[in-house]
């Protein structure tokens, strides 16, 4: 990991206009920086934006407002040549191995078609000599290679994901959720190979879940979104250890801990959440998080807290915490 | 002990298709007694909602086949042997299931009240609008906001977490003795998870009924189940409370499961303890051990005979090689006495 920023949001909006004067505020001011050779986790419940960021960061979506630059340079203001090379170098893993693949096309052509478009390959040789090798990377061999999708199952399907974005020799991947489909044994498989790719690599990950406990393993820092809102941002091991804002403390209070004795302890000392998250449609002003949030105040009900920094790079966004 | 509501046995059920038959459950022995919960964990494939089904006698024949040999015994009656009039007494009456999608199981077409009315209605005589009051009830029990004005409402109007409460509230409607909840909160939000969870606990808690938990989060589990069951490839590899099975599990199986999970204690990026490969082709199960092909301790044998079932204490089973043989595999994660190596 170096000191360099190879993303930096800075007050990203994205809305969906839905007629009828109906604003759906998918992704509202959020900023957050990624080092070359980090991950960034990003959690929060479903309906949170999360995905929306993700992709709006990688251009797949027109801003609102706010800037993404990469390298320096704006993601959405990038024209040609150099959106070529971007798209090129960004590439995302998606999170259904069953909808993100074509099943009428075999796994090669899969993997291959970035190599064809971006002429990576001289011959039709190179091109196999590069298929097998990058099915190979991600634990798959070559007997794979002329089969199709419905031959493979879910993990594996993910693998053919993975070989596809890494075709693209990219440097920065946004993975949305990744690992949410699969089977626990194959959860772990699938996180071992991704971490061990980006040492070999020296890959950014932009990791996206719902799933906490894997994020703390994989990602150095975590932001944890809140209805299009980041909420809180720092490094994993501190977010875990001394979490700040009331949803983070709650999210972290509800993750089922396989072990009965902790479980019996922890029911006492659980945070409950009443309710579920709100519609992000014409969201009232103030703290999205006020309506269910137990320390909830006037105040918090008419101004929107920002980010601010509570030492060591953790950053908070609520008016109750202290500092 | 008095006698368990539930008691399956020798289970076993295939499927025909044009690769020939899927042997999706292969011989599944265990009771759930009276006012208990039991989990069956699993990855997808084991065979644990195919179980679920049979016992509720959901499943199609055919394509599917319920072997000779297979019991059911629902309060001592075999439910594989009810008539179809009887069979609409059990289901929804005495036995109730809840499946992962909710949307899925829900009528789309018709309100949610009436579909709950539907259920009632279906299982004691009382009036139309007697059994729309009770729905409301119902509604306002499972934790739904405003329930006069949300019983009118169709399931598409309702939010995941919402509509996996009206399923519950259908399943409660005639309060079952018996409860299976199928994946019930696989495809909810981790707060949300943690209320349905709560609801289900603390009805059964109230009503004393039996629940069977099918889940393949081990996390769920740990907070709700008295005992455990543990299938892998259609078999049950290992059973036991639950307060023992996360202890000391016994089948390399389990143990590799509870590994498999992050745990908050691990250091970052560390490498978690993967099971390699995938599970085994019901189409071909392996003559062993199901578990032979993955398994870091597999020995000869366990390729060739299926393992003995062996019992460590009171209702803790595991049907492994490496307890059985004079000299077992010595990296065996785990000594006789039940000591974590």
């Amino acid at each position: 990991m170096t000191d360099k920023v190879i993303l930096d949001v800075q007050h990203l909006k994205k809305y969906f206009e839905l007629g009828h004067h109906h604003t759906l505020k998918a992704v509202d001011d959020v900023s957050f920086q990624i080092r070359e050779g980090e991950t960034l986790g990003l959690v929060g419940e479903s309906g949170c934006g999360k995905t929306t960021c993700g992709r709006t960061c990688l251009g797949m979506y027109n801003k609102t407002d706010g800037t993404v630059l990469y390298n320096g340079k704006d993601v959405h203001a990038l024209k040609g040549a150099e959106l070529f090379a971007f798209k090129k170098e960004a590439q995302m893993i998606f999170q259904d191995p069953y909808a993100s693949l074509n099943p009428r096309m075999t796994v090669s052509d899969i993997v291959a078609e970035g190599l064809d478009v971006h002429h990576m390959t001289k011959n039709k040789a190179e091109r196999t000599e590069r298929i097998y090798e990058l099915l190979n990377m991600v634990g798959l061999n070559k007997e794979h290679a002329n089969r199709f999708i419905h031959e493979f199952s879910g993990g594996q399907r993910q693998r053919i994901g993975i070989a596809r974005a890494l075709a693209m020799e990219p440097k920065f991947l946004v993975l949305d959720e990744p690992i949410s489909a699969l089977d626990v044994s194959i959860q772990a498989q699938v996180v071992n190979m991704l971490i061990k790719l980006q040492q070999e690599m020296g890959l950014t990950y932009l990791f996206i879940a719902h799933d906490l406990s894997m994020v703390k393993h994989i990602s150095e820092r975590v932001g944890v979104m809140y209805l299009g809102s980041l909420v809180e941002i720092t490094s994993s091991g501190e977010l875990y250890s001394h979490p700040l804002h009331p949803y983070t403390q709650a999210l972290l209070s509800a993750i089922p801990i396989p072990d009965p004795e902790i479980e019996a302890q922890r029911e006492t000392a659980r945070i409950r959440l009443e309710g579920e998250v709100p519609s992000p449609i014409d969201p009232p002003p103030g703290c999205k998080f006020a309506g269910r949030c137990k320390y909830a105040t006037e105040r918090c009900r008419q101004e929107s807290p920002s980010l601010r920094d509570m030492g060591g790079g953790h950053y908070v966004a609520c008016f109750a915490v202290e500092g | 002990m008095s006698e368990p509501l539930l008691q399956v046995n020798n289970l076993a059920v295939s499927y025909h298709g044009y690769a020939g038959e899927v042997k999706s459950v292969r011989g599944v022995t265990f009771d759930v007694q009276r006012g208990e919960t039991l989990a069956v964990v699993g990855e997808s494939g084991c065979g644990k909602s195919v179980t679920a089904k049979t016992i509720m006698r959901l499943i199609q024949t055919p394509p599917a086949e319920i072997k000779e040999g297979s019991e059911v015994l629902f309060d001592g009656e075999d439910v594989l042997k009810f008539d179809k009039k009887r069979l609409a007494q059990y289901r929804g009456g005495e036995a109730a299931i809840i499946f992962q999608d909710a949307l899925a199981a829900l009528n789309p077409t018709m309100t949610v009240g009436k579909q709950i009315c539907e259920n009632l209605l279906h299982h004691s005589k009382m009036s139309k609008k007697e059994a729309m009051e009770k729905a409301v009830d119902l509604l306002r029990m499972v934790g739904i906001p405003q329930p006069e004005r949300r019983v009118k409402q169709y399931p598409h109007e309702f939010s995941g977490g919402m509509r996996q409460r009206v399923m519950i509230a259908i399943a409660f409607a005639n309060s079952p003795k018996l409860l299976i909840a199928d994946e019930p909160t696989t495809a909810l939000d981790v707060t949300i998870q943690a209320q349905i969870m709560d609801l289900i606990k603390d009805w059964q808690k109230e009503q004393g009924a039996s629940v069977i938990l099918i889940t393949h989060d081990l996390g769920v589990v740990a907070n709700i189940a008295r005992r455990i069951v543990v299938m892998y490839a259609g078999k049950i590899v290992e059973r036991g409370e639950s307060g023992v099975i996360f202890r000391t599990p016994r089948h390399p199986y389990t143990n590799a499961l509870l590994e498999a999970v992050p745990r908050l204690d691990l250091k970052n990026k560390q490498v978690l303890a993967s099971i390699e490969g995938t599970p085994p082709d019901l189409l071909n199960p392996p003559a062993g051990c199901p578990f032979c092909t993955r398994c870091k301790y597999c020995m000869e044998i366990c390729c060739q005979e299926e393992p003995p079932v062996v019992t460590f204490e009171e209702g803790h089973e595991a049907s492994c090689w490496l307890y059985s043989l004079e000299h077992p595999c010595e990296d065996a994660p785990f000594t006789w006495e039940g000591e974590r190596k």
